[in-house]
Formats: C-alpha cells, structure tokens, sequence
C-alpha cells in the first residue's frame, strides 16, 4: 500500500498536509479520550456506576440485610454484600459498551470513523478501553463505600489484587456481550429495554444479594451455576469476606477461582467472534 | 490533461435479493463537481457508501484519486473526505475538539490540527463557537462544522450526502457558496441531492439515478433541453372566466392544460414574443389576469420527464422544505 508521507502539491498548488500512518494504539486512544469527555460533558452518565451501586448498598445492607442471614461471615451481611454489588457493577459493564456503541452506529460517528484511513478496530478498542474505565470507577466508588459500611480486605495483598483482577477480566468478556447487543440494537431504547430485562434478572439469579443455599432446589442450581455467582464466590474468597460453602452446592460454588476464569475465557471465546461478525454487518451494509 | 478523480465501474449493490444500486459507471474529472441526483431511495447513498470504502461492492469497483476502493482502501481514505447524511458531528465536544479528534485520526500533527483547525473555523464563521459544545449549534452551523472536519486533511476528493437536507433557505445558499469556494481551490466535490435545484447551482455535470439505475447523464443545460420547450402560465383573476380564456388560448396554440383549482392554464410556447402575442389577446378582452409568465423547463421538469414521478414525492421532509 502507498504511504503518502510528503507533503504534496495539488494541481492548484494547495499544500496538502502530511498524513503519518498511526497504529491501532494511538487511534484507540484518540477515540478513549473522546469518549472520556463524554463523561466529563455528562457527569450523570456515571450514574449506573456510582448513585445506583451506593443506593443498592444502602438499600440491601440496611433495609433487607436485617431479614438476610448470613452466617459464618467476619462483619456479617453488608462486608458479605460488598462482592455481590461489585459483581452486578462489572456485569453492566456490557450495559455500558452497548448503549456507547449504538448511540455512535446511530448517530453516523462509527460510519465517519470507519472513513477514516485508521484500523477498523479502533472503534472497538477505544469504546471498550472507555467503558473499562467507566466501569473502574464504579468499582473504586463501590469500594470506598464498602469501607464506611464495614467492608473490609481480610486476605493477603495478593489475593485483593487477583480479585480486582477477575472483576475486570469478567468486564472485558462483558464487553463483547455489549458490542454483540449494541450491534444488533437499533436504538439506545432498544438496548436499554434489552439489557433491563435480562440483566437485571441474571445479576439477581445468582448469591449476589441472598445466599443460595435457602433456595428452592432448581433456582439454586441455576444460580449456583451462574457465572456471576461463580465470580463473586471468588471475590469474597479472595477478600476474605466469604462464609463457609455448603457441601451440598454444585461444583462451581467449591472452585470459584478456576470456574470464574473458564467462564470469562469461554464467554469470550464463543461471543467475540460473533460480536464482531454483528457488528461488521451491521456497519458495512 | 485533466485526470479523473473519481471513477465508479459498474457498481452493484444486493441486499438479499433487492438491488440498492444496479450497473452504475460514472466518472468525474479532477476539480470537477458531479451532482448525484435521485429521490429518497434511489441508491444515492448507497453508491457513495461503496466509493468511501464503508460498504463492499457486489461487483465493480471505483477508483478515488486513482486508488482502487477494493485494493487500496487505506489510500483511497487518505484522499477523500465525506460528510454524511446527518450532520456526523460529536454533540458533546466542542468545534475545535471534533476537528482535533478527527484531525489526530488522519494522523496529522497535533500542531497542525491546531493551526489548520482554527482557520477552518474562521473561514466557515465558527470561531466565535468553537469552544462551545456542538448541541448549542444551529442546523447550519453542524453543518458548515461538519465540513470544517471533512476538509482538514485537505481531502482531494469530497464526498458529500445530501449536505444541505434538513438546512433553512438561507443556511442552504451560505453552504452553497462555501462549497464553490472549495471548487475554486481545487477540490473535487460528488454531491447527492434530492433538490434539483442544488444540483442545477453547483453541479458541472448531474447524473440522475432512479431505482439504483442511472436514467440521464449531462450538464445541467442538456437536461434541461431534453426535457422540451418552455411553457406559458396564465393566471385568471376570477375562476368562472377560467373556461372562456382557456377557449382562447386553444384558438391560437396547441395544447392547453387547465388547472381549475389555481385558476391557471399552461400552454407549450416557443419564447417571449409567444408570450406578448398572448398578452395582447388578454389585454383587449374583458378577462382580468392575475399573472402571466413563460416559465422555463426546471430539473424537475426534466425529473418529471424522465421518471414519470416527481423528484420530492417520495419524501416527506422536502415538503417542509418548499414550504419554508
């Protein structure tokens, strides 16, 4: 391919600009920083990250965490909760990605981008490296609250590092789940619709809020099987905030850690490929 | 020799078993304005979607500034510029920052983006705006910002979709005379249009394309001709006079055609001395005339002409439009 790097006279004799080749990094970082300032433009689209994680905090530590009982936890129900909350955080971080990307492939921006003589990923990248972000700060947020409710890391540094480390793993593998959705929906109405009803109910099909052993059999076992639940199993264990498994719970409820990274890795295995084949149809028709 | 800037080769396009665009070739010469003229849904975009790299060709091809779209994608995007349907400015930054964004993605130095960007913005007269976040801009305003953003890698070719659609009168003869200016520097433009008479303002040579299908193919002055003489419209001042004067008129030209509910009558006329000969007939009866004219053939005529339908009927925004 020709790589144009002199600057250039037209017939008319306008002086062309020079064009300098940039990689896949510097592009997707151009792009980040637009959406950064999205944020900064528009504080309140942090709102799923911070107002409504806090008020779910609140409201579960306080107004049901009484009815909850947990036993065997260090500072009982709301340091319990804390990981339960900060798995539903990560898990809408496909939320995130989906709602950004529509709102672009709506709006002509991705069309404008991919006009632009820059890797057709960069879209991607930088609206996933975004949303990242995005989600970094609820978790941040997340935990300072956690600390004034009486959250606490109990286990080693080591192990509170590998917990930040498979929530934000498992926001990676969501965000394929967000380009796949955000490529197929037509509107950010659409999307929200969609990921109100699905999300919602499996964030909450799982121990995020309520232990699953007082559950009736069948749920429990969908639960137990729930990837969320497998990643917040692991976070708890990894704090130190975790109560003592049942011997009757199913098989990812024993093995946290390792199932978590199964989950994320086959997730992104099966939906990367088909996020990208959606949004490739959907952007080059 | 003059060179070509843009080359479409029997350019198809399915979706499913609808075909967008069927057997479109067209060129455009370098510094050359082509007006690509259709009704909504004819394969305007389409097209421009297939020489802009943003969509694969079912077969054929087009070269950009001698670039292959198929081949040599990547150079054909360092040559070109589009500006979209929908003004494709970011709401939430700023002028100067949507022409930082876009001007860094070309790979541009961030000194030049600076200092290119800001006489972007003082010549399409956004310099007092361009620190104010695009939602607060006027129609007009994205749009000339969208332009702005389009030509800072000083494209040699420019793609341009429907750029003045949803734009006010005004803003819309503004847009026009920014676009002459960069003709004038040099510029290629391709232009889609649903108005016949941007096309017939800017465009050097139109071709007109109806369901994905090139129907007609000149300059403006050879479309028109096609489409036959000019007419005579005769407006009576009371509606029960309407008969007699079309009476008339039938006693000394061809064809008549009444329009009873506008009073009006159109009969084909060679010319103005047609037209004074008509007047006089008026002028000695005791039938009062709101207004008589000779009306040249428009593009829509020719529209009309050649399709059998009319350019806007098709879509509901042009209505707004005329109306305005």
């Amino acid at each position: 391919m020709t790589t144009e790097t002199t600057t250039r006279a037209s017939a008319s004799g306008i002086a062309r600009p020079e064009i300098r080749p940039t990689g896949l990094l510097r592009q997707s970082l151009a792009i980040t920083r637009r959406n950064l300032i999205h944020i900064k433009r528009m504080p309140e689209m942090l709102m799923d990250v911070t107002i409504q994680p806090v008020m779910f905090v609140l409201l579960f530590a306080y107004v049901f965490g009484g009815s909850i009982a947990v036993q065997g936890s260090p500072a009982g129900y709301r340091e319990w909760l804390m990981g339960g909350i900060m798995g539903q955080t990560i898990a809408f971080a496909s939320f995130i990605v989906a709602v950004g990307l529509t709102a672009d492939i709506d709006k002509g921006i991705v069309d404008r981008m991919r006009s632009l003589p820059i890797n057709p990923s960069a879209v991607l990248v930088g609206r996933s490296i975004s949303s990242l972000l995005h989600s970094s700060i609820g978790i941040l947020v997340m935990s300072v609250t956690g600390l004034f409710v009486g959250w606490r890391i109990r286990g080693s540094l080591a192990e509170a590092v590998l917990a930040y480390a498979l929530l934000l793993l498992w926001g990676f593998a969501m965000i394929w789940v967000g380009i796949l959705v955000g490529s197929a929906m037509r509107s950010v109405e659409a999307v929200n619709g969609l990921m109100f009803t699905t999300m919602f109910p499996i964030t909450f099909l799982a121990n995020t809020f309520a232990p699953t052993d007082k559950m009736p059999h069948g749920l429990r076992v969908v639960a137990e099987w729930n990837p969320i639940s497998s990643l917040v199993q692991a976070v708890r264990q990894l704090w130190g905030n975790d109560i003592p498994v049942p011997a009757d719970a199913q098989l990812p409820m024993h093995h946290p850690v390792i199932t978590t990274l199964i989950w994320t890795i086959g997730l992104t295995l099966v939906i990367a490929p088909l996020a990208i084949r959606a949004f490739n149809k959907r952007t080059q028709g | 020799m003059t060179s070509l800037a843009i080359e479409a080769e029997h350019l198809v396009k399915r979706f499913g078993d609808q075909t967008a665009v069927d057997d479109v070739s067209f060129s455009v010469p370098e510094g050359s304005v082509l007006g690509l003229l259709g009704p909504n849904g004819a394969g305007k975009t389409t097209t421009v979607r297939m020489m802009t790299t943003l969509s694969k060709p079912t077969s054929g091809t087009a070269r950009v500034a001698g670039h292959d779209v198929l081949r040599e994608p990547d150079a054909v995007r360092r040559s070109m510029g589009l500006t979209g349907q929908a003004a494709t400015v970011d709401e939430l930054l700023t002028g100067r920052e949507n022409i930082r964004l876009i001007g860094s993605l070309y790979g541009l130095s961030s000194s030049y983006v600076k200092a290119a960007g800001s006489d972007l913005l003082e010549r399409f007269s956004l310099s007092e705006a361009a620190d104010r976040t695009v939602k607060t801009y006027s129609g007009g305003m994205r749009r000339r910002l969208d332009l702005a953003v389009s030509l800072i890698a000083t494209p040699r070719v420019l793609f341009l979709d429907e750029p003045t659609t949803g734009l006010d009168p005004r803003s819309r003869v503004e847009l026009w005379e920014v676009l002459r200016g960069l003709v004038k520097d040099g510029t290629t433009l391709l232009l889609t249009t649903q108005y016949l008479e941007e096309a017939d303002q800017l465009a050097d040579r139109i071709v007109v394309i109806d369901r994905g299908q090139i129907i007609a193919e000149g300059t403006p002055l050879e479309l028109k001709d096609r489409s036959g003489k000019a007419s005579l419209v005769l407006t009576v001042s009371r509606a029960e006079d309407l008969q007699t004067a079309a009476e008339m008129l039938r006693q000394r030209v061809s064809e008549v055609h009444v329009d009873e509910a506008a009073r009006q009558l159109t009969a084909p006329a060679e010319g103005l001395r047609d037209m004074t000969r008509i007047a006089a007939v008026f002028e000695d009866s005791a039938i009062e005339l709101d207004d008589l004219g000779l009306k040249r053939p428009s593009l829509d005529d020719v529209f009309l002409h050649l399709t059998g339908h009319r350019a806007e009927d098709t879509d509901a925004t042009t209505d707004e439009e005329q109306a305005s």
